[in-house]
Formats: structure tokens, sequence, C-alpha cells
């Protein structure tokens, strides 16, 4: 029975579940609410709910063990000498024949029998497949066919017992719930905890999604670091994968792209920074309301355009445009730039998009120094700007410090924009104008594509993203900490 | 005390109180010079906006509209037996065409020679379209019927001026002589544009069709995915923003969630794509490529937003609304879903709009999940091909025409941008126009 129809049921069996409380509940109380302890529907909700979620629980349990059962044991029956990574590519294989066979058997071409007796020496098995639409990459050996059989009889008891186990303990659940239900039971009580306990959940999902990005990256950064060595990773001044696939040549030096990453967002904070900074100081000092009514959202509009916006913009007008003067016969008669994507373009594009986040940062930050501060500084004859550059600035300092941290934390993570407009050479030079790449650039074209997840070059992306979640985590927790140890000056 | 004695300088004799002294004409100017500093940065920044808007307009209008040569033809019965007659029906039906065509231009006194190799180099196979139109509709033999058909994208191109005479080569293509053709038929009004309904509503093509490429169905890929994030992210976040909100005590754990979503909320959308790819992927074997996953990765990097925004309209509900509702005798749970939530409602809805749009627009964790490299020929045909079957997403289809190297498609990476632009803009609209009208002062 499939999953959606097992769910199905459970979701039945709470619905009746809910309406035989009810009732019950209603009928032990002769049929005077007044004479419960809770409102008739928490009597409800409560047999509903254990019948539903003990079920589910059993429910993801199983699909859990299961496959991971099936697996230990039907690679036990494959080749005992194969490596781990050729172990996986070979029970990949069994999978996506049981799979197919499936699919012969619900499209009618196989009879349930005949799949579970299929044979290599007497069927094609490839060609049978293929009749429903399931391409193989190979013949089927003998034993990819006997394991695929032995998954697909383990995956059939298994489905049955899952069925009967579940619908088995949300009748429990539901009959239990049931019997306890009379007018002094505290149904209320019990429901908002399990209430609670599903908030408390749903809050938790950070913590799991934190746990999942941190062990994700991790595991798969030490199998990197079992086929490449962790020295020439964080110290190789090249970046060379090779494209052949297997086996070794690939060089996969950090260091060129940090160079990388850094100078982009080097130069989008050398664009970023004044500019949203004059801007904060323009908005909440010098303008008018009118001004600031119109100018700020504009401003903002910036921060919501998607970075694929930027991307092509950086790719497709800002590159040909810094070409034609920068570039060979342009206007400044300079051959500094060769192509459109270099450290320049991105760096520029991605300058124009955090000028509102620096600047709406600051704005905030500006605005929370106390008037008394400014007003003292008029009062002993200061001017405007005086008062702003001696007074306001130093005040808000330490916030506009964590505004630009956050600002760099963005740049180094972001992606579209150097993936389009910074290029794709992993290069050590000083030239702004060179095409350059970046940590995310390389994790986006070391991770698209095809790649099964044993090469190093595949690998080495975890690693790099790794790399990238340290140091903009440690960025951001460090900007965080001067922003709150400011705030708490003015409390 | 010591009396003060030192006397402040004085001003020069002879000079008016009412002429600024050099000092003070020089702390005027650097006065005027920073407030100079702020309007120019705000200028610049508005400047770079307008750029990118006419850029963007500029660019991608010209993907909305189709070069189309439009005929007027009339096929006879006669001229239909004969096609059918002889061995090469499409080349045939093709120099009906032509013999039509050439009518209607000398019509117009115009002279120009059109022969069906031309044609072809033009319009693409125009035989074998209009053998199948008569196939199909029989009875259009002999009546009068109006045809639209699509340029080549060189036409296109050379009526936009990006292709010059001199860039033309001779050859299978295109011939300079062609551009002549091209020239008269736009005098006689036979080439036009039309809106191009396709690029709204058509699939993806193949690297050697830009001209038929369209936004349509990654526009249904965004739609599941952005099915999905709502239905995940909304009830989660607002239950997350209500514990910790409402009934969270301050202690270890709590501490522990409040700054896992501050952090959540800063790391790189990247990072959240190699998390789905390693946990729904690799882990969990969900396919490849679906909307899904590609789902199921954005409701994880849209819940901080969400539960921000969330607390932020829980914390503005008064707490003598609580204290209402517990006097008469209300359960904390109750005051909470039976009071406080349905007043925070439009703030949460307002939040989770700006989440959704947000969404909309991340492509970097879908290039990673495998929403890009492939082609998006098909429409999904239900809820669970919508989910599960592999298909493209809005910004990812932009990033793949963006990465082919026909400059084709560029036009088309701009138009997508602008339908692009059009979501985000109309979810942003919304949400003002809730706040506007629902928010609530206390």
């Amino acid at each position: 029975m499939s999953n959606l129809l097992i769910i199905g049921i459970v979701l039945i069996l709470g619905a009746v579940g809910f309406l035989l409380g009810r009732q019950r509940a209603l009928a032990a109380a002769g049929g005077d609410a007044r004479n419960l302890h809770s409102l008739p529907k928490y009597y409800g909700a409560n047999v509903g709910l254990n019948a539903i979620v003990p079920a589910f629980g059993v429910l993801i349990v199983w699909l859990l063990a299961q496959p991971l059962l099936v697996n230990a044991n039907v690679s036990g029956m494959l080749d005992e000498g194969a490596s781990a990574g050729a172990r996986n590519l070979l029970m990949a294989d069994v999978r996506r024949v049981a799979d197919g066979l499936d699919t012969a058997v619900s499209q009618g071409a196989l009879t349930a029998e005949g799949a579970a007796n299929l044979g290599t020496d007497t069927d094609n098995v490839r060609e049978i497949l293929a009749d429903v639409g399931v391409a193989l990459g190979s013949e089927v050996t003998a034993q990819t066919l006997s394991a695929a059989q032995r998954y697909r009889a383990m995956s059939a008891t298994g489905n049955i017992w899952k069925t009967i186990i579940v619908i088995a303990a949300s009748l429990a659940g539901l009959a239990l719930a049931f019997m306890v239900t009379k007018p002094s039971f505290r149904a209320r009580n019990i429901v908002e905890t399990g209430v609670l306990a599903v908030l408390i959940f749903a809050a938790s999902i950070a913590i799991m999604t934190t746990v999942g990005i941190v062990l994700s990256l991790v595991f798969n950064t030490i199998e990197f670091f079992r086929l490449y060595a962790a020295s020439e990773f964080f110290f190789g001044l090249r970046w060379n994968p090779s494209f052949s696939g297997r086996g070794g040549g690939s060089e996969l030096g950090i260091i060129p792209l940090l160079w990388g990453t850094l100078y982009i967002s080097l130069v989008a904070l050398i664009v970023a920074v004044p500019l949203g900074l004059f801007a904060a100081i323009y908005l909440s000092e010098y303008a008018s309301k009118g001004v600031r009514a119109f100018a700020k959202p504009l401003l903002e509009v910036l921060a919501g355009i998607p970075t694929i916006v930027y991307g092509l913009f950086a790719l497709l007008t800002v590159g040909p445009l810094l070409v034609e003067v920068f570039g060979e016969g342009g206007f400044l008669g300079v051959s500094w730039m060769a192509g459109g994507t270099a450290v320049m373009t991105a760096g520029l594009v991605m300058g124009i998009m955090l000028i509102p986040f620096v600047s709406s940062l600051s704005d905030d930050i500006i605005n929370a120094v106390p008037q008394s501060l400014r007003d003292g500084s008029y009062g002993l004859g200061a001017t405007k700007s005086e008062t702003v550059k001696q007074v306001v600035l130093p005040a808000a300092l330490p916030g506009i410090v964590g505004a630009i941290l956050l600002a760099a934390s963005r740049a180094i993570g972001e992606t579209m924009i150097v993936v389009l407009g910074a290029g794709a050479a992993a290069r050590l030079s000083l030239n702004p104008f060179d095409a350059m790449t970046t940590v995310t650039a390389k994790i986006v074209s070391q991770l698209t594509g095809d790649s099964d997840f044993a090469s190093p070059e595949a690998l080495v992306a975890f690693a790099l993203g790794i790399t990238l979640f340290v140091i903009t985590l440690a960025l951001n927790v460090f900007a965080l900490y001067i922003v709150r140890k400011y705030r708490e000056q003015y409390d | 005390m010591t009396d003060a004695t030192v006397t402040p300088p004085m001003r020069a004799k002879g000079k008016s109180l009412m002429a600024d002294d050099a000092r003070t004409q020089k702390r005027n100017a650097a006065e005027r010079r920073f407030k100079a500093y702020g309007i120019i940065a705000i200028l610049v920044g508005l400047s770079f906006l307008v750029f990118l808007a006419t850029s963007i307009l500029r660019n991608g209008i010209p993907a909305f509209t189709q070069t189309v040569v439009q005929v007027e033809f009339t096929l006879t019965q006669e001229e239909f037996d004969a096609a059918e007659g002889t061995l090469l029906k499409t080349s045939a039906y093709t120099d009906v065409f032509v013999s039509k065509l050439t009518e209607q231009v000398s019509a117009q006194g115009l002279d120009v020679e059109v022969d069906g190799k031309a044609v072809e180099r033009l319009l693409g196979k125009v035989g074998g379209d209009l053998r199948e139109f008569y196939k199909e509709n029989p009875d259009q033999i002999g009546q009068p019927a109006q045809f639209q058909l699509a340029a080549a994208s060189r036409v296109e191109r050379y009526l936009q001026g990006k292709l010059t005479r001199d860039m033309v080569v001779d050859g299978r293509f295109l011939e300079k002589t062609d551009l002549d053709i091209v020239d008269a038929l736009v005098d006689a009004g036979i080439i036009t544009s039309a809106f191009d309904w396709n690029f709204i509503t058509g699939t993806d093509t193949g690297v050697d069709n830009p001209g038929g490429a369209g936004i349509g169905a990654s526009v249904i890929g965004s739609f599941f995915m952005m099915l999905v994030v709502l239905f995940l992210s909304l009830p989660i976040g607002v239950a997350a923003s209500i514990y910790l909100e409402e009934f969270a005590p301050k202690n270890r754990f709590t501490d522990l969630i409040e700054v896992n979503i501050s952090n959540l909320a800063a790391v790189p959308s990247i990072v959240f794509g190699i998390l789905g790819l390693a946990v729904f992927i690799q882990f969990a074997h969900l396919p490849q490529s679906a909307p899904l996953v590609g789902g199921l990765v954005l409701t994880l990097m849209t819940l901080p937003t969400i539960v921000i925004s969330t607390r932020a309209s829980l914390k503005a509900v008064p707490p003598s609304i609580r204290d209402a509702a517990l006097g008469v005798g209300a359960s904390k749970m109750q005051s909470v879903f039976h009071h406080v939530l349905p007043l925070a409602m439009p703030g949460i809805l307002t939040g989770t709009i700006i989440g959704l749009a947000q969404a909309l627009g991340e492509t970097a964790p879908l290039l990673l999940i495998g929403m890009v490299g492939f082609v998006a020929r098909e429409y999904p045909d239900g809820l669970a091909s919508g989910l599960l079957d592999p298909n493209s997403a809005m910004p990812a289809q932009i990033y793949t025409w963006a990465a082919r190297s026909d400059e084709a498609f560029f036009e088309k990476a701009w138009g997508g941008i602008i339908v692009l632009l059009l979501f985000l803009m109309t979810m942003n609209i919304i949400a003002i126009i809730l706040r506007r009208r629902f928010e609530r002062r206390w």
C-alpha cells in the first residue's frame, strides 16, 4: 500500500476518533457540556490526535529504517572486495533495476511472479525495461539482477508489515484514548500540551537546519580530506581541477579563490560603503520628510531586486561598458581589460546591490543616537556637518562597523553576480580588470552537472562550502556582537 | 577661583558683524560640501536604479514581440490537389507560397525577386507549415486565410539594428540580397511585429531555436515551488514564532533557537543549496530538479524571514488583549489562538508575502539541486508531476538562457527578468496594500 494511502487512512481514523471522542464525552455527561471538565471538542481532539500522532511517528521511523536495513542486507550480496564508492554505484544500479521491475509490473509488461523469476541467462532484462521506458546504462549482470529481486522482495514484505503496524498503532491509539474519555478527564490540558509540543518542534527546526548544514558539510568535507590533503587545499596556490573524471592530477588550492572572493568584496565595499554611508547621513540628518519618504523606499528597491538580475546586468551591460572604457581601443586608450567579466564588473555591480544594505542599517543606527548629543553639539556652536563628523559618527561607529561587516558577509556569500560577472579563471593577480573567480562560483561549477559524490573534484565543493560558512558565520557573529554591545550604551 | 582674565579674540576693527569672517566662510563651505556629498550619494544610488531599469526594459521589451510575415493567402482546390500530387509536396507548397507572396509584393508596386530558397532562409520551412495547416483544416481550402509566420532570428536582429548589412556573410543562413527582400517587405507592411504569446506561455527550446523559447513552463515550476514554500513555511514559521514569543521560558534552549534563527537569516543562500543537495538528494533520494526539493530548500531559507516578521507582529498586539482573554477564563493557548493570532494575522501575511517574493527570486540554491542545465520542454500535467517531475524555475531559466552562447537567448533572459520582476512587484504591492488596509495601531 502506498504511503499516501496509509496517511489517508490514518487521517480518516483521526477524524472518526474526533467524532467518537466528542460523542462519548457528551454522552457521559448526559448531553450537557457543563458537566465536562473541558469543551467537548477537546475530548474529540484528544482521541483524534492519539489516533494520528503515534501512527505517524511509527511511519516516519519505519520509512527511515527500512531502506537502511534493506540496503545493508542487499549490499552484502554484492562483491565483497569492492570499495565503498564502487559498492555505492552498484547499489544505485540495483535500485534502478528494482524500480524498473516495479514499473514493468505496474504497466503489465511483466507479471509479479515473472519479475521475481527473471534470469539473465533466459531474459534480456535491459530490453524488457527499455520497453517500459526505463533506460539502463549497461547490461544487467546476474548478481545485480538477483540483488534487485531480493531488494524488491524485502521491500514488499517490509511494506506489508509497515501498513499493518501503522494502522494497528492508529487503532490502538484511538481505542486507548476513547476508553479514558469521561467527564472528569482533563482533555484540554492534554491537547494543549500536545499543541505546545508541536510549537516547540516547529521552533527547533531552526536548530535542525543548522545541524543539517553543519553535518552535511562536515561529513563530505572529511570524505574530501581523505582523498586530498588538507594542507594542499588550504595552502595551495593553484586551482586547476582536472576534468577527466577519475584519478589525480587536480590541483585544488583554495588561495586563488579566496583572493578572488576578497578582492571582489573589497571593490564592492569601496563602492557601497561611501555611497551608503553618505546616503544614510543625508537621509537621517538633512533630508526633509518628503525627500526621505521618496528616496528611502526607492533606494531599498535596489535590495529587493533578485541577484540573478544583477548578474545579468553585470554580464551584459556593465561588463561591455567597462570594456569600452578600459579595454583595447576604449575611451581611455588603455588596454587593461580583455573581456567583460572581471573583478571590477562583479565588484561594481555587487557594490550597487549593497548600497541599500549599508544605508538602511546605518540609518537605523544613526537615528538611534540620542538627540541630546546633537543638541549639545549645536549648543556649542558646531555646524551640522561638524556635529555629524565629530559627535554622531563617533557615537554610531560601532554600529556602522557592524553594518559594514554584515555587508561584507553578504558580499562574500553572494553567488549569482560572480557566477555571471566575474569569470571562471582562478587567478592570483592584482589587476582589478582581470577575470577571477570566487569560492561561491566554484561551488556552483563543481556541483552542477551529473557528478557522483565520490571524486575529489565534486567533494571539494563541500570543503569550499564549509570555509564559506565559517567565514560568513564568524563575520555575522562578530558584527552582531558589536552592534549589541553598542546598543546597550543608550538603553 | 581666578578671574577670567583671558579676553576672547576680538573682531578686527572696521569689519561688520554681518559679514562672515574667513573661518566662518570656510566652515560654511565645508557644511555645503558635506551636504552635497550626501545628495550626490543618493543621486548616484538612484541613477544606478534608473540605469538598471532602463537597461532591463530596453533589452527585455523586444523579447515580447516577434517579427512576423503577414500573408493573405487563398489556396484553391486545384492548387491543393496539384501540390498533393507532386513528389516533393512541401516544396510545392513553398512554390505556391512564393508566387502568392510575389503577387502581393508586386501589387504594392515593389520590385524584388523572391525565390523559394530566400523564403526558406527568411522564414524557415514554410511549405511544411502550410501543408500541415491545410491538412488539418481542409475546409479552409478556397477560403482566404491570414498567416502570421515567424521570421528567422537573424531577420529579427537585422530589423533591430543589431545585425548590419556589412556583417552578413553570404551563406546557408542569410544572403545580402535577402535583406533587400526584407526591406521591401517592411515597406509593403508585410513584415510587422506582433506580440509574442509563445514567450509567455511556451516552454524552453534547445540551444538551436532561440526564437521559440518561452518562459511558461518555468513559471509553473516556480509556482509549484512557491506552493511548497507557502504550505510549509507559513505554518512552521507561525508555530515557531508563537512558541518563542508567547510560551518560551528564558533558558538555554530558547536562546539557542534565537541565535540559530538570526544566524540562518545571514547564511549565504548557496550554503542552503549544499544542504538541499546533501540532505534531500544525496541522503533522502528525492528526485533531482524537482520543484518539491526546490521548495523544501527555499522553505528553510524563508523561515527566518517569516519568523522575524511574525514575532514583530505578535509583539505589536498589546498585552491588554491577552490579559482580557485570561481574565474571562481562557487558557493561555486559547488566548493566543483565539485573540492574539487573528489580530496579528495581517502583519504575518505581509511578512509571508515578502518572504515568498524573496524566495521567488532566489537562484543560487536551485543551481545546486539541478534546476538548470536541462531543457524544460513540458508542462506538468497534475499536482504530483508538478511537484516531482524535473522542471525549471523562473530565475533558473533566466540563468540557463544567460549561460548559453547564442546571443539571441540574452534577449529572452532580459524578457524573463521583466516577467520575474512583474511577479515580484505584484507580490510587494499586495503586501503594501495589506499593510495599509489592515494594520492596526494600538
